[in-house]
């Protein structure tokens, strides 16, 4: 897509071992960030977001396929554009026995920024309290804020985090939704992986899902959530087990469940069931589509059985 | 080396020095500083922030490797100095009696001391040279540096076994004494050039691997 933020094509990267063997860790992966807004970045533990993110960063060197930030060439032309990229890399690493505020200012020294812009961010990320502890005391929820406000420092048109929630407690995840959904909202493209779903479900706009190093889905996130929604709906009826027996001789893949009976298709079948089973003499007491979450979607996507690669 | 001509002049403190940290103690500096420069950012994790900066992989190696240098030339100048003080006060100073037999004026002894120094941060740029390489294969800083350190000893002890006369042209601390030269009259070049050269040559070898294994190395800590 012209105009994307990042562009991942084909990235593929094998990490060698030492005694010979080889970890396939990104294996194929395609990804376009659009500008503007939040993405997600979405698989479970192992599936190459750390990996895919260390490419675009220019840390690692792909195996195969490219990579392309702010339209530059990674790594080649990175150096060019990594000015206007904000990024934190798993925890956030600092010097402990330096308090926030000069861990902060060490680092906006090297892009020529000065005090006030530090304190500003130790506030936006809600650490202007504990500014001049030294890091070692800080919990690491206070050090992930840390590295938020320190991604922030250089006001990057682009923000690449991994994990940017790790470690932050209920609330501390909530300021950083806020934070993470104003900076995309203001214009800034917002590039965060994680596999906390509910976290991705409630701040992104776009999400793309990974597992086994490949891209699985993706796109807006009312989608994705859609895509699941249409699939399955809820009947509950008095007779539960005559009900699903009724569905299941006319055809449909009904399964019974605690109080309720799963029938495995779109809502707009719906007129189907109710047929069905008025006919048996059974009515309904409510028919709904499942409530879906990112989280069933992502399991369903994620769950299957790891894809076979060549040797 | 010069020990026993200490009493007679202070300026000898200043060599003799060198002589007595040239084995082991320099080395030693040189080792950790170079060992650690890359390993133990990587380690510590914070590589990866150095490496997401808008400068090449090859400037931060040649700035590590400068910053290296530069403070083991402090450490050369640092105990040339407190010894040239305190070999003053203990014995004063006079000209500067070659090994030849001739003297030298206060000027030209400054300049071969200067010399001196300059001779011994070359031979120690070599095997910072070596480190540096070493730190880029390994995330360990102290793994580094004691294999750095290892080789400068190894070497040592090869060049002292006489049946290997052959390899010992190419040894990095065949020459590291060769400064010694620079006191006769006239001065005897072709150990210190041939030192010069094989420093050099080790530099060369050494850091552009450093640079090639880096610039391709997997940032991953």
């Amino acid at each position: 897509m012209p105009g994307s933020v990042i562009e991942v094509e084909g990235l593929r990267k094998e990490y060698r071992r030492l005694r010979g063997g080889r970890t396939l860790a990104v294996d194929g992966l395609d990804l376009s960030v659009p500008p503007g807004g939040v993405f997600g970045f979405l698989g479970p533990n192992g599936a190459g977001k750390t990996t895919s993110i260390r490419c675009l960063l220019g840390l690692v060197r792909p195996t195969a396929g490219r990579c392309r930030l702010l339209g530059a060439e990674v790594p080649g032309g990175l150096a060019r554009v990594i000015q206007r990229v904000g990024s934190i890399v798993e925890t956030p690493t600092l010097y402990p026995r330096f308090s926030g505020r000069l861990n902060l200012e060490l680092l906006g020294r090297l892009h020529g920024i000065g005090r006030s812009t530090c304190t500003a961010r130790l506030e936006q990320v809600g650490l202007g309290h504990r500014a001049d502890d030294p890091v070692r005391t800080y919990s690491l929820g206070m050090r992930q804020r840390l590295g938020i406000a320190a991604a922030l420092l250089k006001d990057p048109e682009v923000l690449i985090l991994d994990e940017p929630a790790n470690g932050l407690d209920p609330a501390g995840i909530k300021e950083v939704r806020d934070l993470l959904r104003k900076l995309g909202s203001e214009g800034r493209t917002v590039f965060v992986s994680s596999h906390q779903l509910s976290e991705i479900q409630q701040m992104c706009d776009q999400v793309a899902i990974l597992s086994q190093g490949r891209y699985v889905a993706g796109g807006p996130v009312v989608e994705v959530l859609a895509h699941g929604r249409q699939q399955t709906m809820i009947v509950r009826l008095a007779e539960l087990e005559s009900g699903r027996s009724a569905l299941v001789a006319a055809g449909l893949d009904a399964v019974r469940r605690d109080d309720h009976i799963r029938v495995n298709l779109p809502l707009t079948e719906a007129a189907r069931v109710t047929e069905i089973l008025a006919r048996k003499g059974l009515y309904l007491s409510e028919l709904r589509p499942e409530e879906i979450s990112l989280e069933a979607v992502f399991l369903e996507l994620t769950g299957s059985p790891p894809p076979e690669h060549a040797p | 080396m010069f020990f026993d001509l200490i009493r007679h002049n202070g300026l000898f403190a200043a060599l003799t020095v060198i002589g007595l940290i040239q084995p082991f103690f320099l080395p030693l500096g040189a080792s950790l500083l170079s060992g650690e420069a890359i390993a133990a950012e990587a380690s510590a994790g914070t590589l990866r922030y150095l490496v997401v900066r808008p400068v090449g992989r090859a400037r931060l190696i040649v700035a590590k490797y400068s910053a290296v240098v530069a403070e083991l030339a402090a450490a050369i100048v640092w105990v040339m100095v407190v010894a040239l003080i305190a070999g003053g006060f203990a014995f004063g100073y006079g000209s500067l009696p070659t090994l030849s037999g001739t003297t030298l004026g206060g000027g030209a002894a400054t300049v071969r001391i200067v010399a001196t120094a300059g001779y011994a941060l070359v031979g120690m740029g070599a095997l910072a040279a070596i480190g540096m390489f070493l730190s880029t294969v390994t995330d360990s800083g102290l793994g580094a540096a004691a294999a750095t350190m290892a080789i400068a000893i190894t070497s040592q002890i090869l060049d002292g076994l006489p049946s290997l006369r052959a390899i010992h042209p190419y040894l990095i601390t065949h020459r590291w004494f060769a400064f010694v030269d620079l006191f006769r009259s006239p001065v005897e070049w072709n150990g210190i050039v041939q030192g010069l050269i094989l420093s050099g040559a080790y530099v060369a070898v050494f850091l552009g691997l450093a640079l090639a294994v880096f610039s391709r190395k997997d940032v991953v800590s």
